[in-house]
């Protein structure tokens, strides 16, 4: 596609600062003379001066979501009833979604509370938070909600929540640089389900992907609760130069207002208005025109063309068009600098001919930027866009604020008939504040006093192992590539670890290695538990998963999503888990330097579990020194050693094991103790920096056992656990297996550095036990005396779920069954963990044209090949102890073989031999039933 | 002298970044050529990187291929100036015709991003003379439309002259005839591979350092190459 931008005409009529203007031929706007005199409704184009003729006239205010009283303040504020597009604009304005006027009396406390941050360049209210990292560089990052679009059209919704985030970025003055998504779905195998994940999963991907993004974690989390109502958030992470920062500020009478980017079409008219700031109810599906449209391409453009110009210094300010459009983006730049604005709305370019001026007005359409540029400039800004092939366009100019001294107006013509006269901040900062009413949920104490402690529990070695193999194919723990390798984690070429590790860990400097980490988290269940630890619980997993890699943390972004607001029960847990937040940024010493609330999430009177998302950001002196969750492979059968650090107690309510086991949500959420995590960030920061950590790892669902797990299949590293004694007998080593307490890492320790490592635990006061080693040639995961389940089973186990519920990944032509792919995923370290006899093997193992399974053009014989694969996926596993799935099978994956000879060389010798008999424990207490 | 090796920006490319890095690490001098500028710019050699040019709108590479640079590049590869398409770069060497066949939609219809094991077939070419026959290579693949596709003659062709540059190995991503990641030109210096070896130049990045080997593979070739 080659875009050009409109032609730009000279206009005889228009004052010099319109003059490049692409003026549409029918309008030659005498500035000020024609706006007082069109009165009629002749071309039905409801005026100023209509409206203030006719003020008996009935406005449809309520069905776009204006309640009596606001209607009234409307009126009172303009001392006439609104113009239609007037309306328009104060609807969206006003609604949840813009005016945050339910959560802003509680959002405050962000502020109030933040501890003191000299890294903090701009932060809430901000498009983006923005934190120095250096004395040059600055990042900025914000997660954001799309979740009502994303529900009515998943690829659309999702792919615009990216756009979204992303030029919320930009207008920041950053390139983006990775994205991230939080995704929540409604039950894994709920028909439903089926339709809204591959749309979104492909709506992140394709928007991402075509921008060039690396995507670098996130999450997939399934839950009822999210049924009628999945979570779709985006993150995005730029960088600039400290002194490139942007305003939105349409400072400068005279300058003129430019709109840059697509043209502007029907789509997305009431977004925030209709979709985001209600309740779904029957007929939602009716909604989709109210579904944005969303071009990458386009935005790829964009961004170029804007980085251009902010390194030539063409803007004065600059916002992005995002919900509410066009009247978000003017009258949050003239609010912001107490400026007026003239707008001749005829100019802008339309993808419609016909639509009106409140549709152009409210139209949520994509990829558009409005630019704040002196008179001077603007050819130059022009001729930028012009090389990137957008649309730039003349739309107006800055004001000057009243005679008297008070703001600008801001006065919008369309074909001469003025239909917009307001002043700005009414739109933006007089908005309605709700001090909602709020109540405990009736059904708190019930819930609470329900606890996972008292279910059943496995309580010897083979239920025990069952339930390993069964919580790690459970759709929250299982394995996510089939959704993570839709998305684009190389692009750029900063990506220094991306999912699923514990943290996405970004190179932003390729000079000197300073790099960021950054991720999200929340829990849901945990907030519906009680909503302050939870929203704690949030924060305390994002922090400690940006500390495993090394970094520091350094600032909070949030997204909170809820049900509706108008319920007081929706609204106390709000309250307290901004509360929460509030209270633990401050405890952590770390700052909230933006976010998005997303309320309405229900469907009928079944609100979501309350939701709060939590990013954090960390800082890297050196990408370099990054610690990675999986246990590396040592060559000639050495090994490192295991340690827990944190506390392990007795905390299984709303754990992933009681409700996979159970559906069982009930009691407590674990306790967090902030203190505590900010004592493990300093000594994992210490530890990385010094070489002592091989691999470390977070605790969080599953418990010890999911991270166990996966450190052990990353690289294909067994490892032999011995159970500590004050675990031992009945169920207590299952608690030790799949308590979620809070506060711990799994980390992995080369051997000489024992010593050191564990001093350097004593000086942070980070409790640490020696529970087992890695095994680099077991091939398996040992729990002494409990079970020990090979590698291969475990992935089969942890992979296979996601295909089997969404298939469709396998292409026609493959030429392997599906559990070759396994080998594929970790070939480098495997190749480098290569014993002499391994070696061997190798060649064969890869040679799978050699089965007759080569490719072929006979689509018959291609989906047999296909259901073939499928079934030895899903088949179900026999044998146990000792794998032996090659004689069913045409061709053996590698790994299998290599696995079996170790296994006959090496009957895994017991913990014993490694040393570890008698667990050593620092100060770790005994576990307490709580 | 250092080689200088340009790298073409089309609006929509994505990995032009990438691959300037990937030659800088190889040891040449990255060029940075713009799609609308008919002008090679004196350089020894053109890397088309991936991307989405012009959004990939209408078919994969069908637009680019109409860019002012191209024609450059066309004249310039008839006369043996080594090119590398890499993914959507491939997509326009196969639409611009300077490369047989066509990349179509991944046959599973989703994007897929993996670190591939490749098996280097051809070793005469410009681009892979670094590496042994039959040596296997890891190299992350990322694409949605990477499956290639010609005609049984056109394929019995390009594996009876030996064009067929590299396979894949150990699962096939995108469904590709034969399981072809990359071939060349009979002369061989024009290169198309699906898979994505500038993101494969760094221990700290990359799955491999497996990459490298195409980038000194053309420096290789211009010492050689006649003035």
């Amino acid at each position: 596609m080659t875009t050009h931008p409109d032609p730009v005409r000279e206009d005889p009529e228009a004052v010099p600062a319109q003059s490049q203007a692409a003026a549409v031929p029918s309008a030659a706007p005498a500035r000020h003379a024609a706006v007082a005199e069109a009165t009629d409704w002749a071309d039905g184009t409801d005026t100023v001066p209509r409206a203030a003729s006719t003020p008996e006239e009935l406005q449809p205010y309520a069905e776009l979501g204006l309640r009596d009283d606001e209607y009234d303040r409307i009126r009172q504020i303009l001392g006439r009833r609104p113009t239609q597009s007037e309306l328009a604009m104060y609807s969206i304005m006003w609604s949840e979604h813009c005016s945050y006027k339910s959560s802003k009396v509680h959002l405050r406390q962000f502020g109030e509370k933040a501890p003191p941050s000299d890294r903090l360049l701009a932060g809430i209210g901000e498009n983006a938070g923005v934190v120095r990292i250096s004395d040059e560089l600055a990042v900025t990052f914000k997660v954001e909600s799309h979740n009502h679009p994303s529900f009515v059209e998943p690829y659309q919704g999702a792919a615009t929540g990216v756009g979204g985030i992303v030029r919320d970025i930009l207008a920041m003055g950053a390139r983006p640089v990775a994205v991230m998504d939080p995704l929540r779905f409604g039950a894994a195998d709920h028909p439903d389900t089926a339709r809204v994940l591959p749309g979104v999963v492909a709506g992140v991907g394709g928007y991402g992907n075509c921008l060039g993004l690396p995507n670098i974690g996130g999450e997939v989390v399934f839950d009822p609760c999210y049924q009628g109502n999945p979570l779709v958030n985006a993150l995005c992470l730029g960088v600039l130069p400290v002194e490139r920062l942007q305003k939105k500020d349409a400072t400068g009478p005279g300058n003129v207002v430019v709109l840059m980017g697509a043209k502007t079409g029907r789509d997305g008219i009431g977004g925030v208005s209709v979709l985001a700031s209600a309740t779904f109810t029957e007929g939602s599906e009716k909604r989709r025109p109210s579904v944005q449209v969303g071009d990458p391409f386009m935005e790829k453009l964009l961004i170029e063309a804007c980085l251009e110009l902010y390194d030539a210094e063409l803007v004065v300010g600059i916002q992005d068009l995002g919900g509410a459009g066009l009247t978000c983006a003017l009258t949050e730049t003239a609010a912001s600098a107490g400026t007026g604005m003239r707008v001749w709305l005829e100019r802008v370019p339309l993808r419609e001919p016909s639509m009106e001026p409140h549709e152009i007005l409210a139209s949520e359409s994509q990829e558009r930027m409005l630019l704040v540029v002196a008179p001077e400039k603007l050819e130059a800004v022009l001729k930028t866009a012009e090389k990137w092939g957008v649309w730039a366009t003349a739309i107006g100019e800055v004001t000057a604020p009243e005679p008297d001294g008070a703001p600008g107006r801001l006065r919008i013509t369309w074909r001469d008939h003025l239909v917009v006269d307001v002043p700005p901040g009414s739109l933006v900062d007089d908005g309605p504040v709700y001090a909602r009413p709020m109540r405990e949920p009736a059904d708190l104490i019930l819930l609470q006093a329900d606890r996972a402690e008292t279910l059943p529990r496995p309580n010897d070695p083979d239920t025990l192992r069952e339930t390993v193999l069964r919580m790690i194919a459970s759709p929250n723990l299982c394995d996510k590539t089939w959704v993570t390798e839709q998305y684009d984690r190389y692009v750029l070429g900063n990506t220094v670890l991306a999912q699923p590790e514990d943290s996405g860990v970004i190179r932003i400097d390729e000079r000197t290695g300073l790099g960021v980490a950054l991720s999200v988290d929340g829990n849901g269940r945990y907030a519906r538990l009680d909503p302050y630890q939870g929203a704690k619980l949030a924060l305390a997993e994002a922090y400690r998963n940006v500390a495993v890699t090394g970094a520091t943390p350094i600032a909070v972004t949030d997204c909170l999503n809820f049900g509706s607001p108008e319920d007081p029960g929706v609204m106390w847990q709000f309250a307290e888990a901004v509360r929460g937040l509030a209270d633990g940024c401050a405890e952590l010493g770390i700052p909230v330097t933006g976010g998005n609330v997303s309320f309405y999430n229900q469907t009928g009177a079944a609100a979501i579990h309350p939701t709060p998302v939590v990013g954090v950001l960390g800082v890297l002196d050196n990408v370099a020194d990054r610690v990675a969750s999986g246990f590396v492979p040592r060559p000639g059968g050495d090994h490192d050693q295991i340690f827990l650090l944190g506390e392990t107690h007795v905390e299984l309510s709303g754990s992933e094991w009681a409700w996979v086991t159970h559906q069982h949500l009930g009691g407590v959420p674990p306790q967090v103790d902030l203190a505590r995590e900010k004592q493990l960030a300093g000594l994992l920061a210490d530890a990385a920096r010094v070489g002592h950590l091989s691999s470390a790892h977070d605790l969080s669902d599953g418990g010890l056992a999911q991270s166990l797990v996966e450190s052990c299949l990353r690289h294909g590293v067994g490892a032999r656990i011995a159970v500590p004694e004050r675990f031992e007998g009945t169920s207590m080593p299952f608690v030790f297996l799949f308590s979620e307490s809070a506060g711990r890492v799994l980390v992995s320790v080369p051997r000489g550095h024992e010593k050191a490592f564990t001093a350097l635990c004593g000086e942070h006061g980070v409790p640490w036990e020696l529970i087992g080693v890695t095994d680099p040639t077991g091939g398996a995961l040992e729990v002494h005396g409990q079970f020990r389940i090979g590698l291969d089973e475990l992935r089969e186990a942890h992979t296979g779920t996601l295909p089997a519920l969404f298939g469709g990944v396998q292409p026609f032509e493959v030429t392997a069954p599906a559990e070759v792919e396994d080998v594929v995923d970790v070939p480098t370290t495997d190749l480098d963990a290569d014993s002499p006899t391994d070696s061997a093997v190798e060649p064969t193992g890869f040679a799978v044209e050699s089965t007759g399974l080569a490719p072929t053009d006979e689509p018959a014989t291609d989906d047999e090949q296909a259901v073939d694969g499928e079934q030895a996926e899903s088949a179900p596993e026999t044998t146990e102890q000792t794998p032996d799935r090659s004689a069913g099978r045409a061709v053996p994956p590698v790994r299998t073989e290599r696995v079996e000879s170790a296994e006959t060389a090496d009957p895994a010798p017991p913990v014993s031999s490694a040393g570890v008999e008698a667990p050593q424990q620092g100060d770790t207490e005994q576990p307490d039933e709580r | 002298m250092t080689a200088r090796i340009g790298v073409v920006t089309f609006p929509g490319s994505l990995d032009d970044g990438d691959a300037a890095r990937a030659v800088r690490i190889a040891g040449a001098e990255p060029v940075r050529l713009w799609h609308g500028e008919p002008e090679l710019h004196g350089v020894d050699a053109v890397v088309l990187p991936g991307g989405f040019s012009y959004g990939d709108y209408l078919r994969c590479g069908a637009i680019a291929r109409f860019a002012p640079v191209m024609e450059k590049v066309v004249d310039a590869a008839g006369a043996g100036m080594p090119v590398l398409g890499i993914c959507n770069g491939f997509q326009i060497l196969c639409e611009a015709h300077l490369l047989p066949g066509a990349l179509t939609r991944n046959q599973h219809l989703h994007f897929r991003n993996r670190d591939q094991i490749l098996r280097i077939e051809a070793t005469g070419t410009a681009w892979t003379n670094a590496f042994q026959p039959g040596q296997e290579v890891l190299i992350p693949v990322k694409n949605g439309e990477g499956c290639y596709v010609a005609d049984p003659a056109t394929l019995d062709a390009l594996e009876a002259e030996g064009r067929v540059v590299a396979r894949y190995v150990g699962g096939n991503p995108n469904g590709s005839q034969r399981d072809i990641a990359a071939i060349t030109n009979q002369a061989g210096n024009v290169v198309g591979i699906m898979p994505h070896p500038e993101h494969a130049v760094e221990a700290l990045t990359g799955p491999s350092l497996d990459g490298i080997g195409f980038f000194t593979s053309v420096l290789k070739h211009l010492v050689g190459a006649p003035a």
